[in-house]
């Protein structure tokens, strides 16, 4: 097989490696290069060193800010987002009748996408914070729960479908021998239950995790035009593009440095999950 | 303890009840406003079209005819429905090449494939916009050239796993009896891969179709939009009053499309986006 299918390499993988060539791996190289560089346009580039780097602490205001703000954003949605994922599916997995119906309605969120997701979550926080005559912009704590309220929205359908497959997957003997011996249902819960779905809980920390890490588009809908409810992809995406004038080389070349920077930091959470998954995952 | 049991039922059914009622209120509240006429949505968004307020179907003539929308959903149709060809077919070859030839170079391409999952579109947001452009690749063929590339990581990766668990001995057979490569790839290996088929399929059908910043930097907010786009246009884009009237029915359109799939295929879409939780 090796030997014949071997010269058919410009049929079976040319096609892809061209399209991965020209969308990622040309992309990424030379996006790390310009990240030591000030370019107005990628072909003038002029080489800095590390001034990006530096210039993201010393002249741009918003990284730290951002990010800051990401990390908070991030832990509030890992927490609630799983909590109540995990609450629905222990109800969706009391064997009554019609809970496909409930899965589906709360699954159904997960398919809208982040752009008309933000902008129906837009409508709606906005309409109650009109009753008190002020809008999202207002105050940038509105923005921050407005998007954990969009984040949980969409997200806890997906968690608790895996929470429910974890459920499932735990023997009925278990929580009968409990019982018997007298266990109490909290008891249950702390003692059997959780214990026996922590693999579900890493999947869908991480999941969650790099989820509202690198959100973006609810982001944009819901508040891109408060400059201080900007998560980090979308502070990004302003440092190049909201940008004009004379230093306008200066900024891309930060832009591209805290691009890079954003990339190190999503790869050591995949790296870290990678290791507390065991590559499980990786392998099937 | 009958009773206790029958009390503890109602309660569940109770409490998701009302959790389905508030999963639904978002969308349910979209599709009331877009009855409503253009100053009644941003001034009393939770009450029900009637009377004065109500304005029939007028939003939805509107939304169709004023911002190209039939236009923006023809384009994000297209370009999703060739994508996603493009890559289940072309990846499952390239996946399949990979796992069978073994040397250092396939090694390496797998590398880069899975290495490609983990970074964040706005590591090459910029680099891969300029790219596009100098090589023309600002239309509708061009664009699904780029997802192609962009989709090649996860789904190369999910058609690898899969094929690595299928036994060589069958596709020798078949050469041995005088069958060439493609032949066989496309009689013999391609149906046995039609489960992760349908799973890539799904899930770079949902990617594509929301997209928003990839179509929106190589194809512009012109002719060439796709819905997102033109959404996201409608909304904040331009100045002057917003015909929030209009914009709810293109919010709508928007997404009943997405809801009709999902109701006939729930069962392969959970199952494609649970499996696809591998996407970092």
């Amino acid at each position: 097989m090796q030997k014949s299918l071997k010269k058919y390499f410009p049929v079976f993988v040319l096609p892809v490696l061209a399209a991965f060539a020209v969308s990622f791996i040309v992309p990424f190289v030379t996006g790390v290069y310009l990240s030591f560089t000030h370019f107005k346009t990628v072909d003038s580039s002029e080489w800095v060193g590390l001034a990006n780097y530096i210039g993201i602490i010393t002249e741009d205001e918003t990284f730290l800010p951002s990010l800051a703000l990401t990390l908070r954003f991030t832990i509030v949605s890992i927490v609630t987002v799983n909590v109540l994922a995990f609450a629905l599916a222990l109800l969706l997995t009391r064997k009554l009748k019609g809970t496909n119906f409930f899965r589906t309605v709360f699954f159904m969120p997960n398919l809208i996408g982040g752009i008309v997701l933000g902008h129906i979550w837009s409508l709606i926080i906005n309409g109650v914070l009109g009753f008190f005559g002020v809008d999202i912009t207002y105050d940038p704590n509105y923005g921050f729960w407005g998007l954990v309220f969009v984040m949980n929205w969409q997200m806890i359908g997906y968690m608790m479908i895996i929470y429910i497959a974890g459920l499932q997957n735990i023997p009925d003997h278990i929580n009968e021998a409990a019982a018997i011996d007298g266990a109490s249902p909290a008891r249950k819960l702390f003692g059997i239950t959780i214990p026996m779905v922590m693999p579900s809980v890493t999947i869908c920390t991480f999941l969650t995790l790099t989820n509202s890490f690198k959100l973006f588009d609810q982001n944009l809908a819901l508040n891109g035009k408060a400059a201080d409810t900007s998560l980090l992809a979308l502070d990004i995406y302003k440092t190049f593009y909201d940008h004009t004038g004379l230093r306008l080389a200066e900024w891309h070349g930060i832009g591209q440095a805290k691009a890079v920077i954003f990339f190190l930091l999503v790869a050591a959470i995949a790296f870290i999950q990678l290791r507390a998954t065991g590559g499980r995952e990786v392998e099937n | 303890m009958k009773t206790k049991r029958i009390f503890n039922n109602a309660a569940t059914y109770l409490a998701l009840i009302l959790l389905a009622a508030a999963f639904l209120a978002p969308v349910f509240i979209v599709v009331m406003n877009s009855f409503k006429g253009n100053f009644y949505i941003s001034d009393e968004p939770f009450t029900v079209p009637k009377g004065e307020t109500f304005v029939g179907t007028e939003n939805y003539v509107k939304g169709f005819t004023q911002s190209d929308f039939l236009q923006a959903f023809i384009n994000s149709a297209l370009i999703t429905v060739l994508s996603v060809a493009c890559i289940v077919l072309l990846t499952a070859m390239a996946a399949w090449y990979i796992v069978r030839v073994r040397n250092r170079f396939t090694r390496l391409l797998y590398y880069l494939f899975t290495f490609s999952m983990i970074v964040p579109f706005q590591m090459v947001m910029y680099t891969m916009t300029y790219l596009a452009f100098e090589l023309e690749l600002s239309s509708i063929p061009g664009i699904v050239f780029i997802y192609l590339g962009f989709g090649s990581g996860l789904s190369v990766f999910m058609f690898s796993g899969f094929i690595k668990s299928i036994p060589a001995e069958l596709e020798e057979a078949a050469v041995i009896d005088g069958c060439d490569p493609i032949r066989a790839f496309f009689m013999i290996i391609f149906p046995i891969l039609r489960p992760t088929a349908i799973t890539v399929a799904i899930l770079n059908a949902m990617w594509v179709w929301n997209d928003y910043l990839l179509p929106y930097l190589v194809l512009g907010s012109g002719k060439k939009r796709t819905l997102p786009v033109a959404v996201q246009m409608a909304l904040t884009g331009g100045y002057g009053n917003k015909d929030m009237g209009a914009l709810m029915a293109m919010l709508v359109l928007a997404i009943v499309p997405i809801i009709v799939f999902y109701l006939f295929c729930q069962k392969y879409i959970i199952k494609g986006v649970v499996a696809g939780a591998v996407k970092g």
